[in-house]
């Protein structure tokens, strides 16, 4: 009798744990979104910052001018990251 | 074959551009905080309004720290430049995520106005720099040295 009744309150003690499915989608859909946000901005700046840094190795006296557009390069992609962390945040807590 | 150093351990001198293109980010987003503020007040009131100045200020220090790092890296070379642009992109992401969920559960934060305000303070605060980016590296000539013209016209005054 004492075992089933430990029986009961352990499965109790799991059913309040327990994650219904459409919450376990949701998470890993958020976890996905922000993953391969980040994966696309990431080869975007390596590419980016790999070329400026060719072009001022070419051309130092032009760096001024590759650094300011390089910068406002990396800001922009970056901003795609931020939409995929943006839709993370919503998918978790919104 | 050739001799000499590699290109990457070649270093870059002089003034850093976007050490002022993050001042210039900066400032403006300073200048509009008060009007972020407000709309995300209108969105969900004190709670938007908290949201919105929190986002602000990430973005505002996200755009600081990027300058910083590759301003300090550039005077070292440009391998290093490189590395520390894509380790700092991770980095600051980081950042931003750890500092996101730590204060989400808090009773003064609203998700959406949070999240909206990231994403339209980083790209509006960059078109609008870009416009006088573009402008003067298009025409270099034409950059007004305030300065020069502040200096200029209090020596014009009798």
């Amino acid at each position: 009798m004492e075992a089933l009744s430990l029986l009961i309150a352990a499965e109790e003690a799991v059913a309040a744990d327990a994650v219904s499915t459409g919450e376990g989608l949701t998470a890993m859909g958020a976890g996905l979104a922000y993953g391969f946000a980040a994966i696309g901005p990431a080869l975007g700046i390596g590419n980016l910052v790999g070329k400026s840094v060719e072009a001022m190795a070419r051309q130092p006296e032009a760096a001024g001018m590759v650094r300011t557009t390089m910068f406002l390069g990396i800001a922009f992609t970056e901003a795609l990251a931020l939409i995929g962390f943006v839709v993370f945040i919503l998918l978790k807590f919104a | 074959m050739t001799s000499g150093t590699s290109p990457l351990a070649s270093a870059l001198s002089g003034e850093a551009p976007e050490v002022s293109i993050s001042r210039d980010l900066v400032k403006r987003g300073l200048w509009i905080a008060p009007l972020v503020v407000a709309v995300g007040a209108i969105f969900d009131a004190g709670d938007g309004a908290w949201s919105a100045a929190f986002s602000l200020a990430l973005v505002l220090f996200n755009f600081a720290a990027a300058a910083a790092l590759i301003a300090v890296t550039a005077r070292i070379s440009l391998g290093l430049m490189m590395g520390a642009i894509l380790f700092g992109y991770i980095l600051r992401l980081g950042l931003i995520t750890v500092a996101v969920l730590v204060v989400a559960d808090f009773s003064w934060v609203s998700i959406p106005v949070l999240g909206g305000t990231i994403i339209v303070t980083h790209l509006g605060l960059l078109f609008w720099e870009m416009k006088y980016v573009a402008a003067s590296l298009a025409f270099p000539g034409l950059r007004p040295d305030v300065q020069e013209w502040r200096a200029s016209r209090s020596a014009e005054k009798p």
